[in-house]
Order: C-alpha cells, then structure tokens, then sequence
C-alpha cells in the first residue's frame, strides 16, 4: 500500500543520525516489518519467501563452489569431483547446488500456478507479472549455463542441442549460434565464456528480484479471495511477525524436503550420463535436459510438420519460445476481471487441464517420442521383407510368422537383395500425446483464456477480505473453507 | 483449494516418475542375494568387502582401468577400506606399502629426462597405460573406462557393476551362443523382449555378449527380430572365473563374490563421502524437524485472535 504511512520511529541516536542521511532502516521496516499484508494469504503464498531462500542459498554456495571449481574442458570434470572428495564439506556444498537448481523450479513453478490460480497477474500487478517471468527466463538461462560446467555428457550434448536451436533461426541463425559458442562448436572458449555469465546471471536474478518486490509493494499483495483490500485494520495483518513466522515455518518444511534429497537422494534428480566426461564423438542415445525443462523440451518436439515455408525444426524453436513468450502478455489475454478461480467455476476445470497439460509435457519430455504410451499399442509388430522384384523396383512382404518370413527370406534369389526387418505395430506414442497437450497449452493461453472471461458466469465475489475470512469460520465444514487458512 | 492439494501430491508423484528414466533394452541390473549393506538412510559400507573388492581390482581390474580420481590416501581415509584410527590416512602403514608397491613416474630431473619411482599415498592410483591411445592399442582399439565414478555413471551403480561382471553367459568365449541358453536362467523377466527368444547369437570377433550391457544384439541375431536377447556386446571379456584371486582373508573366491566386492569397492570409490552424507543427514533433518516444530507453536501463538 503506497499510501500506507511510515510508522518507522528511529529509537537511538545512530538511527536517527542514519535516518536523516539515508533512510535505509525506514524503507525495511516499512517494506518487512509494518507492511500491510491481507490476513488470508495461505500456504501456497510463502513460496515467495521459499524463492527468496533458494536464491541466496545458491549464490553463496554457487560463490564458494567457484572457488574450486576449474573452466577448462580438460580440467572441469576432474576439478568438480575433488570438490567432492577433498574441499571440506565440498560434497554438501556441491549437492546442495546441483539440487538447488531443482528445487528451486520446483518452488516457482509452485508460485507461478498459485499465480495463475489466484489471478495474481491481473490489474494492477501486470509489471509484477511480468518481472516475474523475466526472473523465470533469467532462471531458465542460468540452469542451462550451471549445467555444461560439470562437462559431463549430458552437458556437452545437451548444450549442443539447445544452441543447435539457434542455428534454425534463418540467415542470421548460425552467426547467432557461432558468436554464442564463441566458434564454429563447443570447445573451451564457450566453457569459459558460460561460466562467466553463469557467475554474472543470479546478481542480475537478485536485481529483477527487487524490481519484482517492489512492484509487490505499491499495489500490496494479491489474495485468494482475489479482492482488494478496502480497510486496512480489517484486512490486514503486519508483514512482521505474522507473515515472518508463517514463512519461515513453510520455508523450513521446505529445508527438510530439501535436506531428504541432498542427504539421501542426491543423484535422484540428475542424469547418469554427466558422470561420464564430456566426448564430442560419443553421442548419448537419449539427450534429455534437466526435468524443469523438460515440458519445453517436448514441445520443441512435438513439432514435427512444416508449416508453408517455415520446417518443422524452426518451427519447433518457434513453440518453444512462443510457450514461454505467452506468460508475459497472459495479463492482456485474460479477459476476466475478477481475480480468483474461487469464483470461477468454469476456468477452474481448464486451470486443472492445464496443470495436467504441463506435468503430462514433462512426462512426454523424458521419453522416447516413438514409444508407445502405456496400454496403447493398437498392433503388434510385423516382419517385414524388403526385396527388389523382377521388374527392379522395390517391394516389401509382411509377415505374422517368424519361420514363413524366413522361408520367403532365403526362397528369394540372391539378385533381390532381400533383408528382414521390423514393422512396429500401431499404437498412440509419446509424441501424439505430446502434441495434443502442446495444442491444449497454446489453446488455453490463447482462446480459453480470452473466451472464458466473456462467456463464464462467475460466482459473487465476497464484498471484503474480512467477511470472506469470516464467511469461511462460519462453515469450517465445508471441505472449500478449510483453506482459507 | 483441496483440488490444488491433490494436485501437489499427484506432482509428486510425477516428479518421482520422471527420476526413471528410460532405460534401453538391457536387463534390469540386481543387487546380489540379501542386497547391499550400504544401501538405505542408515547403511553402511562392508569393511572387510571393501578391502577383498580393493584387492580385486588391484589384481584384475588395475591391469586394464586407470582410477585417476582416487589417491592411495583414500583408501585410509575415515570410511576408507583400510581406515585405521591410530593413523592419519598419509601415515597408514598399510596404504603407504600399497603405494611403495607401484612404480610411478615421479616427474624430471635437472636435465629433463622422466624420473620413476615408488609412489607414496599423496600419489594418485597408478595407471595402467600412459594415455588414451596406448590403453586402446593394447585393447583392440577399445578404450577401457576409468572406474573412478563408474558407479554413478551406470543406471543401477553398484548393482550394475555387480550384475555386468557375474552375468556373462556360459560359453562366453563361444562366437556362436544358442538360445533359450542351457541351464534355464535366459531370464525374459522383467525386460520387454517379449515371451523369450529362439535363435543363434554370433559374437563378433573380440567382443562379447552380456546381457546386462547397453547395446543393441538386432544385427548379430539369427531369429526372429521381434524378439532379440537382451543386452549387449563388450570389448571385456569375463575376468572373474572362480579363483581368479586368493583372498587374503580366506574367503572363497566364487565369480559372484569377487563380482560383489569389487562393485561395493567402486560404490565406495565413486564417492567416498557418502557415509558422512547419510549421518549428516540424520541429523540436519532431525534439527530441522524440532525447528519447524517450534516454529508451528510460534506461528499458532501468534496469529491467536487473529480471523484468517
């Protein structure tokens, strides 16, 4: 609340000689410590607090890690497993990193469906919105750089790939990927260059950081009653102690969640593969990115069909990128006006799809696109004969029974070049599913999500914060009221 | 709202799905009978198996694999196969003779020529062969693998290792093997190669069929190609007959026991900290735990008389 009066009263002299000067204590107490916060906030809104952890927690062990951490192709991997082996807690240190990247997505994409749920993007909370998914891009970057540093396989491949994608861009595409890789392919030079800007990134994530809590604090916080706050005494509570105890239990729950996967976990989330040290000429059989990424991932593959003079691969990169462009202008797609799916019935159901949609694509993302989804395999597999015919043109013969194919195979004479092969059976793949949930993705954000605005009928929202906190007291049995916590 | 708490657990759920990965078409790599000691919040290594796996690989595997992350110390370090507490890991009587065993080269003299010598337990795990190209020549253009992390490289660590080294069919130096294989164990459970494979297997010259081993055996396979034995072919041939090494210690050295020592000693190699990791943990989640708890007092003291 801008209009909130500072109730900051410096007490000893030091305060009040600072507070003149630069009034540093005054804009923590009003931002932390007094700041107006709507008494209804539940579990899902301490993921703010949950970030704000993750973050510090991976500059300072990102920053010690660089201590010992070598970029040089023929140096990093050996130099990041004596980390592990001799720096003093250097494996705690480690672990905590590589699987603070993790949580860390975990936490935001948590924020970001509470986000989407709760409406926390609309009027007048675009630019809030919007940092928010500035800081989502810059985190997407810094994984991606953090990931070729351990120069693993996966790294090394992986990274090929995504700025692969780059090169699809026409005309100006392979100068961009060059000028990324500082030379025609990885070598060491990119090494280095990406563990510069993977130092520099999380500084700039911690500068967004503060725009995006500042952007917080001139409207106030959003809530999941989704109307604004009308009497401040009512409504609110003070950010201090009532919001910093509640954080700060649902951030240790997240420590020991945190704790059970470095302690015990620790390779549960990573690949096999980046134990074994980067070689250009080994390609993986499957190059999978990190699981964050991997709904992304899949809709870069679901795009298999050119679309007029766009193929299939640019077009892919166009998905991809497209995916995560619709969150910024989500603001301006949505139609609705009132805030919270409480009292949307209708874009609840779709908001649920779209989670579905969103785990489903990971699943797609860690898996083999020709493989046939579970308890979907129409057909089973034929054996297939090629040969040349007497006329010299190819011909194929399909066949149920292993020895009648192989009869046919050697009745052939020598001048039809005849070979066995396998047909796979029909079935419903990977792919189709991803591509069905990439068209669901696309859809919502761009025709559910404006229709939905102008033809649901909501629900009455509640006249204040207050009484919906006191309409949920008064039927605590209702299992909907239970969360209003 | 309890919609989105469904689906927070269905999330998890999911996240622990997507941990599998897809794994190709090989069989599902075992831990041997009574599984491995080190598994689990509270295990721990197996001394005495850590000591018999050392032996193993300094006698067999050493002749062949570098382990260029591991020093001798290591092997007296506090979780060590030869820890001993009287000694810190440099002066342990027994690592420095393992060290004194190996000649090493030791750097250059004044005048530039190399200088060998026996190497001390600051020095790093002699390697068998100089660089890459020398270890492939002497292999048939094969590259053996440093086994310093092997247990983290491989999908089932320990169990892999374990599986891949006492999985070697009977006749592996046969260049032709027939299927369903005497003996019964053609084991089609639990892998997707269908209701069992008929046919003959001919093994290229110098390579050699496991079928815990990733690969493809489609082009090497007389029957029918919907169905092919799992696995793969290796450069490595079966080191571990029975009695390949006398145990110091007497134990029997069947395939099967020397495989499980020598795969638990990777396990403890790959990453030698994993010990202190688990009861570190014990106790930082224990913390935590009566943290949270009083923090749950605290915040239900304080938003007392507060409607939310």
């Amino acid at each position: 609340m801008s209009e909130h009066k500072s109730t900051y009263n410096p007490q000893s002299g030091i305060e009040k000689w600072l507070d003149r000067r630069l009034p540093i204590l005054r804009l923590a107490h009003d931002s932390f410590v007094d700041f107006p916060t709507p008494k209804n906030l539940n579990y899902w809104y301490t993921f703010g607090g949950i970030l704000t952890f993750c973050l510090m927690t991976q500059i300072i062990t990102g920053v010690v890690l660089a201590m010992h951490y070598t970029p040089s192709t023929d140096l990093a991997f050996g130099s990041v497993e004596r980390i592990m082996r001799d720096v003093p807690f250097g494996w705690l240190i480690r672990y905590i990193h590589a699987n603070g990247a993790s949580m860390f997505f975990l936490a935001v994409y948590i924020h970001m469906f509470r986000g989407l749920y709760y409406g926390s993007y609309k009027e007048p909370r675009e630019v809030l919105w919007v940092l928010g998914c500035v800081i989502f891009l810059l985190m997407i970057a810094t994984a991606f750089l953090g990931y070729m540093l351990p120069w693993g396989q996966m790294s090394y491949h992986g990274a090929n790939v995504i700025t692969g994608l780059f090169g699809a861009i026409p005309v100006v595409g392979e100068p961009i990927q060059t000028w990324l890789l500082g030379g025609p392919s990885i070598g060491n030079q990119t090494l280095q260059r990406f563990f510069s800007l993977h130092y520099l990134l999380p500084f700039m994530i911690a500068g967004v950081v503060i725009l995006h809590i500042w952007a917080l604090h001139v409207p106030g916080n959003s809530n999941p009653s989704g109307v604004d706050v009308k009497d401040v005494k009512k409504d609110t509570v003070p950010f201090h102690p009532y919001y910093t105890v509640k954080d700060g239990f649902a951030i240790v729950v997240f420590m020991i969640l945190f704790s059970v996967v470095v302690f015990y976990f620790p390779a549960a989330l990573g690949h096999t593969d980046n134990y074994i040290e980067a070689n250009p000429l080994v390609t993986p059989t499957h190059i999978v990115p990190e699981w964050y990424m991997l709904p992304f991932y899949a809709i870069l593959r679901a795009i298999t069909f050119d679309l007029g003079p766009i193929d299939a691969k640019l077009l892919g990169v166009i998905a991809m990128f497209g995916a995560i462009a619709l969150l910024f202008v989500l603001p301006w797609l949505d139609t609705s006006k009132v805030r919270s799916m409480r009292y949307r019935p209708t874009a609840r159901y779709f908001f649920i799809g779209f989670v579905i949609c969103g785990l489903t694509l990971g699943w797609c993302g860690a898996k083999d696109p020709d493989e046939a989804l579970p308890f979907m395999t129409l057909g089973a597999d034929q054996l297939v004969i090629d040969y040349t015919d007497v006329n010299g043109n190819p011909a194929q013969r399909f066949f149920d029974d292993f020895d009648l194919a192989k009869q046919a195979l050697e009745d052939q004479p020598a001048s039809a070049a005849a070979t066995l092969g396998v047909k796979k059976g029909d079935a419903i793949r990977f792919i189709h599913l991803a591509q069905f949930m990439t068209l669901y993705y696309f859809a919502y954000f761009l025709l559910i999500v404006p229709a939905l605005g102008l033809m649901e009928r909501p629900k009455d929202e509640p006249d204040s914060i207050h009484k919906s906190v006191l309409k949920g007291k008064a039927n605590a049995t209702a299992p909907e009221a239970v969360a209003a916590e | 709202m309890n919609i989105l708490r469904t689906l927070t657990l269905a999330a998890a759920a999911f996240g622990l799905a997507l941990s599998a990965h897809a794994a190709g078409g090989q069989k599902h790599a075992e831990p041997p009978e009574g599984g491995w000691p080190f598994e689990g919040a509270l295990g721990e290594f197996d001394k005495d198996s850590l000591q018999r796996g050392y032996q193993v690989y300094r006698e067999v595997c050493s002749t062949c694999h570098s382990m260029k992350l591991l020093s001798y110390r290591n092997l007296g370090e506090a979780g060590g196969p030869f820890y001993d507490p009287d000694y810190p890991a440099a002066q342990n009587p027994l690592v420095k003779a393992f060290a004194a065993e190996d000649e090493i080269l030791k750097g250059v003299d004044d005048v530039g020529e190399p200088v060998y010598g026996a190497a001390t337990p600051a020095d790093q795990f002699r390697a068998p062969y100089a660089n890459d190209n020398a270890a492939r020549a002497a292999n048939n253009g094969a590259l053996p693998p440093d086994l310093s992390v092997i247990a983290k490289a491989r999908h089932g660590g320990a169990s892999y290792i374990y599986s891949l080294l006492a999985g070697y069919p009977e006749g592996a130096y046969e260049s032709e093997l027939e299927f369903p294989q005497a003996g019964g164990d053609d084991g089609h459970h639990g892998d997707d190669h269908g209701e069992g494979y008929h046919g003959v297997l001919t093994q290229p010259a110098g390579q050699y069929y496991n079928p815990y081993m990733q690969g493809d055996t489609t082009p090497q396979w007389d029957g029918d190609p919907r169905h092919t034995p799992p696995g793969g072919f290796l450069a490595m041939a079966p080191q571990l007959p029975d009695g390949r090494v006398e145990y110091i210690d007497g134990t029997e050295a069947t395939t099967k026991q020397m495989s499980a020592d020598v795969a638990q000693f990777l396990a403890w190699a790959g990453e030698p900290k994993q010990a202190n990791r688990k009861s570190a943990g014990l106790k930082v989640i224990a913390f935590l735990s009566i943290f949270a708890l009083l923090l749950w007092f605290s915040y239900h003291q304080i938003w007392r008389g507060v409607e939310h």
